[in-house]
């Protein structure tokens, strides 16, 4: 009987499977990544040494000394004070607290501080408290302390916001009225996110991570795009990282162009030019985990994915590798098994700059 | 998870070099390698030094650039970021912020 290894589905659930099986999810799942962004497949020695870290014995492995990297962390402290039924675990504890607790006893080479509801519109009534708490960590801390948040266009949309939900308008054929109430929720969302931020930068904060960008399509993209770049003008020195929502920028409005180039349906090796152009230093590609597929189909698709993104990109990637990203299972408890070999992964094959 | 990320390929922040090296990444677009070799070469250790915590420890108390335990009168915080700023000839904002607020 041929020897099994205990892998994984993209929903966490442990499956078994032989070494010629995982050869060949491996192969199938770098094939898909390469017919869909039209870029190289994994090479026959990337997909052995895939297969090799995928059947290593320990529970959890890790990459070879001397290649670590930076990992920078988003959500904030709410991973430890939020609780939201996803990633946080509801313990009470301030800010500080948490930002300090990252530093000194989880070893986070940066950390973030953010709003519980993790979104730039929401901030706006509370700025005040935002910039005290910053002033207050940045005078602790030690390591890269960044303000993060979501760009989430969608609450510039009814009923949360002024304009008219283009979903709506949409059902009704009206494509044009459609496009206009996205265009003029991009421009609030670059007003707001710009203000927020020269009020955060003035409180002493290392930086921005714009956090799932182009969640809302590509409106929300070429807003956020627009943000950088007017942050950059204003603050030369100041850190910017840009992460995204999803693998592909979705065609919400479809004509939307940044630098000559159409975002609507922008592949992660697409996407990282124009976010170096806009003026970050550093990008947070995605790609999606599919929950019916094996880990081998999923971490293969996205090594494949990001190798190419980080040989395209001119500024440093650091992948997006939470729940359902990056190879990781969707799971809000994602096995230690399969995060470790997703993370070794992405070191030593896509070649990453940081996590 | 992140703790996994950590254990698996981070450098573990103020525990070896691992703020270090990210400061290099995002203060000037270095990418990994060049930013290991710069950090390095200002610590004056070789690359595999930036994440042994038996080197970075000490060198970090003897620099004064902070440390992960309570060492009475070495440098927290701000002071600890503004040996940081000198060691790695990059300006940080919440030092540039205090020094503006000294009268």
């Amino acid at each position: 009987m041929a020897t099994e290894y205990a892998l994984r589905m993209g929903d966490g659930k442990r499956i078994y499977l032989t070494k010629e099986e995982i050869l060949s999810e491996i192969e199938a799942g770098s094939s898909n990544a390469s017919d869909l962004g039209e870029i190289p497949e994994l090479s026959a020695d990337e997909i052995d040494k895939l297969a090799e870290i995928l059947m290593m014995p320990g529970k959890a492995v890790s990459v070879e000394q001397g290649m670590e990297v930076p990992v920078t962390h988003d959500i904030g402290t709410i991973r430890l004070d939020g609780d939201q039924g996803n990633s946080g675990v509801g313990i009470p504890s301030s800010r500080l607290v948490g930002c300090m607790t990252h530093e000194r006893a989880f070893g986070a080479d940066t950390m973030e501080l953010g709003h519980i509801d993790y979104s730039f519109k929401p901030v706006k009534p509370v700025v005040s408290n935002e910039c005290q708490a910053m002033e207050v960590c940045q005078q602790n801390m030690i390591i890269p302390l960044f303000y993060g948040a979501m760009p989430n266009m969608g609450l510039y949309y009814t009923p949360d916001g002024p304009f008219e939900n283009p979903g709506d308008l949409m059902k009704m054929f009206k494509i044009d009225k459609a496009r206009e109430s996205m265009e003029h929720a991009a421009e609030h969302l670059t007003r707001d996110t710009v203000w927020v931020m020269q009020k955060l930068f003035a409180s002493g904060a290392d930086g921005v991570n714009f956090d799932t960008t182009a969640a809302a399509g590509d409106a929300d993209m070429y807003g956020t795009l627009r943000a950088v770049e007017i942050l950059r003008a204003q603050f030369p020195d100041i850190y910017i990282e840009v992460g995204m929502a999803g693998e592909m920028v979705l065609g919400m409005h479809g004509e939307l162009e940044y630098d000559e180039v159409r975002l609507a349906g922008l592949w992660p090796h697409e996407q990282a030019p124009l976010v170096a152009k806009a003026g970050a230093n550093v990008f947070g590609p995605v790609c999606n985990t599919n929950t019916s597929k094996t880990s081998a189909w999923n971490l293969a698709r996205a090594v494949t994915f990001i190798r190419a993104t980080v040989e395209a990109s001119s500024i440093p990637c650091h992948v997006n590798m939470g729940m359902g990203v990056g190879g990781i299972p969707m799971l809000e408890t994602p096995p230690i098994d399969a995060v470790t070999r997703a993370s070794k992964a992405m070191v030593e094959i896509a070649g990453v700059d940081g996590i | 998870m992140p703790i996994s990320h950590i254990m698996a390929s981070g450098m573990t922040g103020i525990r070896a070099a691992g703020d270090l090296v990210a400061r290099m990444e995002f203060s000037k677009n270095m990418r990994i390698g060049e930013a290991k070799e710069y950090v390095a070469k200002k610590l004056g250790v070789d690359i595999p030094a930036l994440t042994d915590e038996h080197v970075m420890r000490e060198l970090r108390e003897e620099l004064d650039i902070g440390i992960i335990t309570s060492v009475p009168g070495a440098a927290k915080g701000i002071a600890a970021k503004m040996n940081i700023e000198k060691l790695l000839g990059v300006r940080i904002n919440s030092c540039e912020r205090f020094r503006g607020q000294l009268s």
